[in-house]
């Protein structure tokens, strides 16, 4: 699923998303500004109490950060290296932190609430010419679109396997490419046939 | 902006979304960090569509990105991957898709090794000035050692450059009017 949402009731879930973005935002900026190591420590623990205040497991936490495990671990090896260990642990933990509090943002607020507010701001962009609906529909359309070429992808790979070219990389490319404008052709014109105006 | 425009566009931002989910090309034994698909659409994005559209769809992709959809390779998303390390080269993207855009419509009919070098332009070298000291100042590293660690990026990023170039030439041919 492309939510990353974790349905609960807390108080963090209950907020809207405009002040939690504004909120993240400030925090954000103001874990950039400080450099003591002894704060960057405190905020990663209020952090991960939040996280308890949202009612959501350790584990989920620690799986924001897993993907970039490596990034921590080569910045830490390297600011160990030139620039000692106190410094190290200052920029992993802001890194951290910051990942930690932006995941909490995303995972207890709903993504369409998420493009709703947004669709809610971009009204203020109208006088330079930024039309929300618009925007709300190639939303839309892209995160349906993402299933669709995986499924094309699959196609494709297993025609080519016929002919004993599912691993050359251009013999799926170029065919996958090609299928996908012409969906897209397909979709515009199913749209424009339907009367969409915005 | 007509409702083709609107649905190609969305059509490059689940492109770019959907080689994030492709497999990372892991080199050097694992010793550095693996080498993803993601910036092929970049590079597609700028050279099929031009500079408008696919400045657009990109800028789209990052608003996705920044409002927490896991976009990115190995499902990450969020504001803070924007704030942290690579969030230099994520912010560059629009401006390499539009930069690419601009030079290969505005040469539409140069040879291969032109539009090659065009894209290696936009994909590459705009990418790693806007990311390189954004690394170099969000990971406190100074910018020789941040560079030092983006030259191991190179050839994967050369390899998505020729296929970015034959893709986009093929489908200039097959759809002429895009």
């Amino acid at each position: 699923m492309l939510d990353l949402y974790t349905p609960g009731t807390s108080m963090l879930h209950r907020m809207s998303p405009g002040p939690k973005m504004a909120a993240l935002a400030i925090a954000a900026t103001a874990l950039f500004l400080q450099e003591s190591l002894l704060v960057t420590a405190l905020a990663v623990v209020a952090i991960l109490a939040l996280y308890r205040v949202a009612n959501i497991p350790m584990k989920t936490a620690l799986a924001q950060i897993r993907p970039l495990m490596w990034i921590f671990v080569i910045f830490f090896a390297v600011q160990w290296y030139f620039s000692g260990l106190t410094l190290a642990a200052y920029v992993v933990l802001r890194l951290a932190a910051l990942i930690l509090l932006a995941s909490l943002v995303t995972l207890t607020t709903r993504a369409s609430d998420m493009i709703d507010s947004m669709t809610r701001a971009l009204r203020l962009f109208k006088p330079i010419g930024v039309n929300p609906d618009k925007v709300s529909l190639a939303i839309s359309l892209a995160l349906r679109f993402i299933p669709v070429l995986g499924r094309i992808a699959t196609e494709v790979r297993e025609a080519q396997k016929t002919r004993g070219l599912e691993r050359s990389i251009i013999a799926v490319a170029m065919p996958l490419a090609i299928r996908a404008i012409k969906m897209a052709d397909d979709v515009s014109d199913a749209i424009e046939s339907r009367g969409y105006r915005s | 902006m007509t409702i083709k425009d609107i649905v190609y566009i969305a059509l490059f931002v689940a492109l770019t979304a959907a080689l994030g989910l492709m497999p990372p090309i892991a080199f050097a034994g694992g010793a550095l960090p693996p080498i993803t698909a993601q910036s092929l659409g970049v590079m597609l994005a700028g050279s099929v569509l031009g500079a408008k559209r696919g400045g657009y769809a990109l800028l789209l992709f990052v608003a996705l990105v920044a409002m927490g959809f896991p976009l990115l390779s190995g499902g990450r998303g969020g504001f803070g991957v924007l704030l942290g390390t690579s969030g230099g080269f994520i912010l560059a993207w629009p401006i390499c898709a539009a930069v690419i855009g601009h030079l290969v419509h505005k040469n539409a009919n140069a040879n291969i090794w032109v539009t090659g070098g065009m894209i290696a332009f936009g994909g590459i070298l705009v990418m790693y000035t806007l990311g390189i000291p954004w690394m170099a100042v969000v990971g406190k590293l100074g910018l020789d050692k941040s560079l030092a660690i983006m030259v191991a990026y190179i050839p994967g990023d050369l390899v998505k450059v020729v296929l970015a170039t034959v893709i986009a030439r093929g489908l200039r041919r097959a759809y002429p009017n895009i």
